[in-house]
């Protein structure tokens, strides 16, 4: 327990003194969520922009600490031989991979704790929240993204895979089915989204926090398959040096 | 049985045979000194002994585990210094030591271990502010946090100034004192020559001397000076009763003990020749020489087949 505690302590240290991985996960989000709800800048096809957003950046949020902070933390492990190091101590690799998803749980919570209270100032007022089935969504998101994140960290080296991420981020964010709704996206793209996690999970979260999904059975099994296949493919092909 | 047992190890990537039917052990309260050039195999075996890579054939035994299955039963008790990082930048000397000493869990308080690599003044500094010297100590200090039996400590003095090397010498002059068999690998004669109770010499994936230094040194007597360039050697000769081969631009040897009548014709006739004395050793080898000695006498028959 104390060699789990002692690593959960050091991976929550390098995400702490790297500042970039706080605007990431958490300003980039609230940004997000305070400027698009009061620029009415986006078609959310909602009467208030926030009801579409805030389930929306929640799932940004998720996207980003599971596979973006945690991919590109991990990537720069591989490449700085600490992962190689942590191998010949007793800590062991069940118990790391623990620790790292504990730590990304808490992450979460954080941003959850900032992210939730700010929609609810904004003016958010989900009818009839689903929330027990929203953390079920996330927990899935978690898992699926935390896949993908550890994929690219397994395979690439440090600047590449950051910048790979970075960019995957990015492309998830605009056309992936999170802040843009699926019916302004191009015919084909839409089809695309809705088959990658990131527009599943919002398509649950908007329709577990108040609006109706797109396609809500759908996109709960997309969101499974990820997050199933997703780790399973990361601990297959994933190097520790 | 030998803290660490290697026997036969052989190790390839790909088609390239880094190791190659390489013995030796290492035992508890000594310091062996893998020595040799880069690229010579040390790093590769160390880290088959470590756990970290198989090898293709031959059996290595570590405190009497096999490292390559039982790499978590070794780890309580293995002290690893890799080549390298190992510490993630943004890192903090004090705590990746208390990190380090909780994951080991045996009972090595963190601000002693600090103050012991002589990093106590650099308690709040992360890993990439710390100098070369400094990121070795560290390395050094989680390689300690495992009170370990056995230690792998790859190249530890590269990079370190002098007075870090002479901390770094202690340390692991004290892990052999306090019954450690401590592996180190370097390419360093000076520091094997300082540190190690007993030398494996690797060339090109192969052992090419082991033993203590007493024996490497021993049966290689020579008296080796530098004089003035191109002597007469025919004269030299015919005065001492010994040849002498020209082995540098002004420096020779005579395979020869340093006894004081050779000595005395020697200086003698460089005297009557008007020859400058500018540098003169005489007695048992110094490593360095050992090493040059044995690295030589595997180049020369690849030389003649080349010609």
């Amino acid at each position: 327990m104390s060699r789990l505690r002692a690593q959960v302590a050091a991976e929550i240290d390098v995400v702490r003194r790297n500042g970039e991985q706080l605007l990431l996960t958490l300003g980039i989000p609230l940004m997000m969520l305070v400027f698009l709800s009061t620029v009415d800048l986006l078609p959310t096809g909602t009467e208030e922009p926030i009801d579409f957003l805030a389930p929306s950046v929640l799932a940004l949020a998720v996207m980003s600490t599971s596979m973006v902070s945690l991919g590109i933390a991990t990537g720069f492990e591989r490449s700085y031989h600490v992962l190689k190091r942590l191998g010949a101590t007793p800590l062991g690799r069940p118990r790391l991979v623990a620790a790292k998803m504990i730590t990304v749980t808490l992450i979460e919570l954080a941003q959850f704790a900032v992210l939730v209270p700010v929609a609810y100032l904004l003016g958010w007022s989900p009818s009839s929240p689903a929330w027990p089935a929203a953390v079920v969504a996330v927990l899935l998101g978690t898992a699926a993204f935390a896949g993908i994140g550890l994929v690219f960290a397994g395979r690439l080296r440090g600047e590449v895979n950051l910048a790979a991420l970075n960019g995957l981020y990015l492309a998830l964010l605009l056309a992936g089915g999170i802040v843009v709704p699926f019916a302004e996206l191009p015919r084909p793209l839409r089809a695309v989204a809705h088959v990658l996690p990131s527009g599943a999970l919002a398509d649950v979260l908007r329709d577990s926090l108040g609006l109706v999904g797109t396609r809500p059975g759908a996109s709960w099994l997309v969101l499974a398959a990820w997050a199933l296949a997703a780790p399973v493919v990361a601990a297959r092909t994933f190097r520790w040096d | 049985m030998a803290a660490v047992e290697v026997n036969g190890l052989t190790v390839r990537y790909g088609d390239v045979l880094a190791v190659d039917d390489v013995s030796f052990t290492a035992d508890a309260g000594k310091v062996t000194a893998v020595l040799g050039p880069n690229g010579a195999g040390k790093t590769s075996t160390i880290e088959v002994c470590e756990g970290f890579r198989s090898s293709a054939a031959g059996e290595v035994r570590v405190l009497d585990l096999d490292p390559a299955n039982e790499q978590r039963a070794l780890s309580t008790r293995m002290g690893v210094m890799l080549q390298q990082g190992g510490v993630y930048p943004s890192a903090r000397v004090g705590a990746t030591a208390r990190h380090y000493c909780a994951l080991y869990n045996r009972g090595v308080d963190a601000h002693e271990l600090v103050d012991r690599v002589g990093l106590g003044a650099r308690r709040g500094a992360t890993w990439r502010r710390l100098s070369g010297g400094e990121q070795q100590r560290l390395s050094l200090a989680l390689a300690l946090a495992a009170r370990p039996e056995v230690a792998f400590l790859d190249e530890p003095t590269s990079g370190v100034d002098v007075n870090g090397r002479s901390t770094i010498r202690e340390i692991v002059r004290g892990l052999a004192a306090d019954g450690c068999a401590v592996v180190l690998a370097t390419h360093e004669l000076d520091e094997a020559e300082r540190v190690a109770d007993r030398v494996v010499i690797f060339d090109r994936g192969r052992i090419v001397a082991d033993g203590t230094l007493a024996e490497l040194r021993r049966g290689h007597d020579e008296i080796r000076f530098r004089s003035a360039p191109r002597l007469d050697l025919a004269a030299l000769a015919a005065a001492i009763g010994m040849i002498a081969a020209q082995v540098g631009p002004d420096e020779y040897v005579v395979d020869a003990p340093p006894h004081p009548k050779l000595l005395s014709a020697l200086t003698a006739w460089l005297a009557e020749q008007g020859h400058p004395l500018v540098d003169l050793r005489a007695g048992e080898q110094r490593l360095e020489d050992v090493f040059r000695r044995l690295t030589a006498e595997r180049d020369a028959p690849r030389e003649r087949r080349a010609r």
